[in-house]
């Protein structure tokens, strides 16, 4: 017997309130002299800003409200995230790029690329250039060399020797880390699924902003307690046998994510969020057997976004969840504006259907709730179809 | 107490309403207003009348379109994707592709055994080849949205190009060509093609050369089915039920419900 649980996992009441917190923290540590850096994106090495002494925060952002002041500079047919992340910068109204010693930035897009050079008069900004591949080996020898000059720029402006040591001990915190994320991750392929896509973001999101790694994970523990004793139980956060979604495409942090809520609340299960807001930098270790400049350059590199050309990794990888968490659809979501993701999704849509048969909802909307009722019916339709199969 | 069952498809143009006895339909629609609630209870009683039956004969009544969140008196909710489907594959039997143009959106949809979906696409957020675009231009121009269809006059004068995507662009460049002294006809036409182009556009993954079935209000625009056939290569059918697909799809559901 299964039943619906009739409320969430209680240590979720941490992760509830773990980034109005840290907005708290970052002021604390700042006066204990911790140097915070900003970054924009999972491409960001945060190993080297570990190992630097620093706190790494992440500032991609997911507001809504921001958006009207950085559409007085950038183009209003913008991504959103583009915008809002500007927005919030110009304004200072974000506390975590207000307490920012330096931002990274990483030039995953076009829009972000020329957003930086503007953030970069008002902002220490240290931009990263991405390689347009991942497969070649100039792609690969050149992002070694950017990774290696983001590791001397650290050690110059904070004056400080980022060692082998260092680096091996960041590898070896984040990769555990990485693990006890794909654990947490892992309760989703039970049916039913023990806690919901929503909880699962939220405990993701909320590791962007971490300023005391152990206490997170042992809250992260303590919530896998709970979610043991609601498999053993029968309790899930839907009911068993709803449909079960992936969700991947662009970021969709805490704030933008209607589409996962519509989905959930329309009765499916969300199993998976492949998108770098969700599990796309847990996904793959840093390898510890190799020199860790050299591995952390290939383990970020790695990242199967859109913005590399071409992306067959991110195929294979959804191809791959589908099996593993029993998938029976996948939704793909495109911020308007972002043109990789926008052609990806046919790309994606043609690759699942001939490799597994598995039927895929691209949705294109931004960060309002102007089209929520719009989006509600394409999901629900998608849902009855999935049900009718 | 007699077995009639009831479709509602609560659309953002007009509500319509179909019962249905398991042999035969009934049919009504009227403009959704601001309150398609009360459109429809008056609809309902005048529908009630004129078959004469009581509310107690109605067994089950499925409501669709986006209205339906917002009917009291249902028994069932289905999406409108699924009830066009539906409604479609009763109208046209062997249908392979629906394509509805409805007041606020277009939708193209692939039909598999039993009128069930096997895939859809719907516009996004914006209005561009949907009815309301047509209700604006047709503003613009000076004319009613449902004049359209006849008033470019066929292939007798050659369209002229729209090139606006946005709804609210499309309008500002309908009304440069006015003052251009651009022929009205060759306006009208050039809208049409503009939303053949758009919607053939979306539902370009859906090939093959199956029956294709045209529905929702904008079906009954002679002209928008034409210039359809033109961009898709391949023939365009239209029902004199075709608006009331989502409404038939919703009464075929209730049906099944009983």
């Amino acid at each position: 017997m299964s039943r619906i649980a009739e409320e969430r996992p209680f240590t979720m009441s941490f992760f509830d309130v773990a980034i109005p917190r840290a907005a708290g923290t970052i002021q604390e540590a700042k006066n204990q002299g911790k140097k915070v850096v900003g970054h924009y994106c999972v491409f960001a090495p945060q190993e080297l800003i570990v190992a630097a002494g620093g706190v790494p925060v992440a500032l991609c952002a997911t507001k809504e409200e921001p958006i009207a002041d950085g559409e007085k500079v950038l183009p209003r047919n913008f991504c959103p995230l583009i915008k809002s992340s500007y927005g919030f910068a110009i304004t200072d109204k974000c506390p975590f790029f207000l307490h920012s010693d330096l931002v990274l930035g990483e030039t995953t897009c076009d829009g972000k690329k020329k957003m930086f050079e503007l953030m970069g008069k008002f902002k220490p900004l240290m931009v990263m250039n991405l390689p347009p591949s991942n497969k070649d080996e100039a792609s690969q020898t050149y992002w070694l060399s950017e990774v290696a000059r983001l590791k001397a720029y650290l050690e110059d402006y904070f004056q400080v020797a980022i060692t082998e040591e260092a680096m091996t001990a960041a590898i070896e915190e984040l990769n555990q880390e990485r693990r006890l994320m794909q654990r947490l991750a892992g309760y989703l392929t039970h049916d039913p699924v023990p806690f919901s896509g929503q909880d699962l973001l939220k405990v993701l999101w909320s590791r962007n902003f971490v300023f005391d790694r152990a206490a997170f994970a042992e809250q992260v523990e303590e919530l896998m307690k709970e979610l043991d004793e609601r498999i053993a139980e029968g309790v899930g956060a839907t009911a068993k046998g709803a449909k079960r979604i992936i969700v991947t495409g662009v970021p969709t942090g805490v704030g933008t994510e209607k589409v996962i809520r519509i989905l959930e609340e329309s009765g499916a299960a969300v199993v998976f969020l492949e998108n770098c807001a969700g599990m796309k930098q847990f996904i793959r270790l840093v390898d510890e057997t190799k020199a860790p400049l050299e591995a952390i350059a290939e383990k970020y590199l790695a990242t199967p976004c859109s913005c590399m050309s071409p992306n067959p990794d991110r195929m294979e990888l959804l191809a791959r969840l589908v099996d593993e968490y029993k998938a029976d659809g996948v939704v793909d979501i495109t911020w308007q504006g972002c043109h990789t993701y926008n052609v990806e999704a046919r790309v994606l849509r043609d690759y699942l259907k001939e490799h597994r048969g598995t039927p895929v909802l691209h949705i294109e909307t931004d960060y309002s709730e102007g089209d929520s009722q719009q989006i509600k019916t394409r999901v629900q339709a998608f849902l009855e179809m999935l049900e009718a199969m | 107490m007699r077995n009639i069952v009831a479709g509602i498809d609560a659309g953002s143009t007009a509500v319509k309403l179909v019962f249905f006895d398991g042999q035969q339909m009934g049919f009504w629609q009227r403009p959704t207003g601001w309150s398609p609630a009360e459109v429809t209870l008056q609809m309902l009683g005048q529908a009630l009348r004129e078959w004469n039956i009581s509310r107690e004969d109605l067994r089950h009544i499925c409501g669709t379109g986006y209205g339906r969140v917002n009917l009291p008196f249902l028994n069932t909710t289905v999406t409108e994707i699924a009830c066009h489907c539906r409604g479609a594959a009763c109208l046209r039997p062997g249908v392979e592709l629906v394509i509805d143009i409805g007041g606020q959106d277009a939708k193209g949809i692939q039909v598999g055994p039993k009128g069930r979906v096997l895939d859809f696409v719907m516009n996004d957020k914006c209005a561009a080849g949907t009815g309301r675009f047509l209700s604006v231009m047709a503003h613009a121009l000076g004319l009613d949205v449902s004049e359209l269809g006849t008033y470019a006059g066929g292939d007798a004068v050659p369209p002229q190009p729209i090139n606006a995507m946005c709804t609210v662009f499309a309008e500002s460049e309908v009304i440069g060509l006015i003052h251009r002294g651009v022929d009205r006809k060759a306006i009208v036409s050039g809208l049409h093609h503009s939303v053949a182009r758009r919607v053939a556009a979306m539902v370009a993954r859906f090939d093959g050369d199956g029956p294709l079935l045209f529905t929702g209000g904008v079906s009954r625009n002679e002209a928008i089915r034409l210039a359809l056939e033109k961009e898709l290569k391949r023939p365009v059918e239209v029902n004199e039920h075709s608006p009331y697909a989502g409404a038939i799809g919703a009464a075929l559901i209730a049906w099944e419900k009983v």
